[in-house]
């Protein structure tokens, strides 16, 4: 059913529909509005869970890792400094392999303290062995949950899951959104029924202590499902489009490549900005298309590969930087991606703590990009250095 | 030197709500600052994160404004590294007893000579109002709409267990009585813990029916007992009014302290 929501409502609904057993979660602007839902729903029994008001993201986490432990589906919600204080768990929950989801509403780092978006929190993640999904929209960010749910349960997987949201553009925004309903969800998502958790007829320990000749292979194994997870979101994506007509089985999704001469690569709120820039550049005359990446983790190497084998430039758009390496990770990952081509890529850092990102300024980026000059940060004010 | 003269007036209007209790604690502490003849230049502020520790912001000396929760913490750090220095915190029940809890509780153990003021509004003031250590039983916030459930801390009671050499609760209402108070905790050797109580209208208040400002204020001052007072009673064997909180200075003690002025 369509209705009107804000992105923190519709995404609290999801997840409401995803039926976790337990919520665990500290305030954190832009995420409060999910988390505020989420206590109504649990107070006011529609949602039949346990809504822990721990005093730190740190015990946020960690109570959803003793709670997925145990059985439960566990659900969390954060952002910006609320995720790097729970950094130690984040590791902690991927390496014993419980799908633990958590939304990011993606916001800066500090300091110079910033609640303003740019994507810099998740990314610092990316190393954590957690599956990131990252959304254009609010449709998206609302069904990417269910999708999170389904691949990081799978008993091939067994890894926890970022959905990743633009912080305030998407979060506070409200959107037309179809909202499956409880028949619907229920069908799509069993209930969470792990092979090993605590038990006390069947005792087994998490996180104990590996030595030098075990620990390896448990990195090693967590590696390996991170890429079976590809095909597993492949199959769960595309039975999402058969039972609901939304279809999330590709990692990447492109707008008008195929004759594309120039692909700009780009993740979350801003490809919708990019489609529109697209749009007005193909009506002057200009062929430039988009490879939007929905999932960060696993890294989706070939098939962007594959979808940009004929294009002549990529400009990668990254609202996150690695500091002291060549730029942000998205355009560091896709040179990898396209090592052994000749076709440049041009990365550029933009939009940091907030700072807008317009049509002309994809544009711009366009033009930049067509005369080879990338690499570098995009919308400084020069008078500020 | 008039207290005036430490307000940073460039940076007014200031970001409180109309009503908002933090201004008059900061009137307060610098009142008593005033009346030490610290020199600006030896005095830094520490705040975290929240509407309380914004205070900083508006005081014309040096000050770092941390990371949620770490304020102590990275005063800590100030205070070794320059011993000399008067250090003072501001921070927020969230802050300071919630997930910054960790560092009060051992900067009170380490009796770390520092004077930390905690405007306690009893929530999230910042994030919009959700339930935080100090919420009282029954208490509206966004994330208890039923009321909070849970427990408070008492964190006076707390920081003397932890053993803090100097702890005083006031209210807004107190403004006398606090100037008094912060005053004694800057001149106390060691780990001064001055706890306010006050009025958070945008984030509490309207929450839990307090219609105007001057009604909460007012439900500060009735339901405050002195400490004196409430001495005698127990010492009569009376009974104390549960729906009260006590006010005055609670502790002062002279345990071996860390960073002290040479
Ligand atoms: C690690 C981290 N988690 C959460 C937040 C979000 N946050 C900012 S202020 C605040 C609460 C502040 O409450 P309190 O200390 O009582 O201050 P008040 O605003 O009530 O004065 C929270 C949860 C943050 N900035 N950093
Ligand atoms: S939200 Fe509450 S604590 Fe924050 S400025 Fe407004 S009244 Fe003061
Ligand atoms: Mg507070």
């Amino acid at each position: 059913m369509m209705e009107i929501t804000e992105g923190s409502h519709a995404v609290a609904e999801a997840v409401r529909l995803s039926r976790p057993q337990v919520v665990s979660a500290y305030p954190i602007t832009p995420q409060t509005h999910i988390v505020e839902a989420l206590a109504d729903f649990v107070a006011n029994g529609t949602l039949d869970a346990e809504y822990l008001t721990v005093d730190s993201e740190l015990s946020a986490l960690s109570a959803c890792v003793g709670a997925s432990a145990a059985g439960s589906r566990t659900y969390s919600a954060t952002t910006s400094q609320g995720l790097m204080l729970m950094a130690e768990v984040v590791f902690n929950a991927a390496g014993m392999r419980l799908p633990i989801v958590m939304s990011i509403a993606n916001r800066a780092l500090g300091a110079p303290l910033s609640i303003w978006n740019d994507m810099q929190d998740s990314i610092a993640m990316r190393d954590s062995g957690w599956l990131q999904f990252y959304a254009e929209d609010n449709q998206e960010a609302t069904d990417l949950h269910f999708l999170a749910y389904k691949v990081a349960e799978d008993a091939t997987i067994q890894l926890p899951a970022f959905v990743c949201f633009d912080g305030f553009i998407l979060s506070h925004t409200y959107e037309p959104i179809d909202m499956l309903t409880q028949e619907q969800v229920d069908q799509y998502l069993p209930a969470y029924n792990p092979a090993e958790k605590l038990d006390a007829k069947d005792p087994m320990s998490f996180g104990m202590y590996a030595t030098p000749d075990y620990y390896m292979e448990f990195r090693y194994e967590m590696d390996e499902a991170q890429k079976r997870a590809k095909d597993v979101i492949a199959k769960y994506g595309k039975e999402f489009g058969t039972l609901f007509g939304r279809d999330y089985s590709a990692l990447v999704e492109g707008y008008q490549l195929a004759d594309a001469e120039t692909a700009i690569i780009a993740m979350g709120s801003i490809c919708g900005t990019v489609k529109d820039a697209i749009d007005e550049m193909r009506a002057a005359g200009k062929k430039v298309g988009l490879l939007k990446i929905r999932v960060f983790r696993p890294f989706p190497y070939e098939e962007i590969k594959k979808a940009l084998a004929h294009v002549q430039r990529i400009a990668v758009l990254d609202k996150n930087i690695s500091l002291g390496a060549k730029g942000g990770a998205t355009a560091i990952e896709v040179r990898d991606a396209m090592y052994g081509s000749t076709i440049p890529v041009k990365g550029y850092v933009l939009g940091l703590g907030g700072r807008d990102i317009r049509k002309k300024d994809i544009k711009e980026i366009v033009s930049l990009c067509e005369n080879g000059a990338g690499d570098q940060f995009y919308g400084l004010r020069k008078e500020l250095i | 030197m008039s207290y005036d003269d430490w307000f940073r007036k460039d940076r007014l209007p200031h970001i409180f709500c109309a009503g908002c209790g933090n201004g008059t604690i900061i009137n307060c502490t610098l009142a008593a600052i005033d009346q030490m003849n610290w020199k600006k230049e030896e005095t830094i502020f520490v705040s975290g994160i929240g509407c309380s520790s914004r205070a900083p912001g508006y005081i014309l000396t040096d000050s770092l404004h941390t990371t949620h929760g770490r304020a102590i913490a990275f005063a800590t750090g100030v205070k070794m590294a320059k011993p000399d220095f008067n250090v003072v915190v501001f921070t927020g029940d969230g802050d300071m007893a919630a997930i910054g809890g960790n560092h009060f509780i051992h900067a009170c153990r380490r009796n770390i000579d520092m004077t930390v003021v905690c405007m306690n509004n009893q929530i999230y003031g910042m994030t919009g109002g959700q339930g935080s250590p100090t919420t009282p039983k029954g208490c509206l916030s966004s994330t208890t709409p039923y009321g909070c459930a849970e427990t408070p801390f008492d964190l006076c009671e707390l920081a003397t267990a932890a053993g803090a050499n100097f702890v005083a609760r006031w209210t807004s209402y107190h403004v006398k009585e606090l100037e008094k108070s912060v005053k004694a905790g800057l001149e106390t050797p060691g780990f001064s813990f001055i706890e306010v109580l006050t009025q958070c209208p945008t984030a509490f208040g309207r929450r839990n029916k307090f219609r105007q400002v001057i009604d909460h204020v007012e439900f500060l001052k009735s339901h405050s007992l002195l400490k004196a007072k409430r001495d005698r009673l127990v010492e009569k064997h009376e009974h104390v009014p549960e729906d009260m909180f006590v006010v005055g200075e609670l502790t002062r003690r002279n345990r071996p302290a860390l960073g002290v002025k040479p």
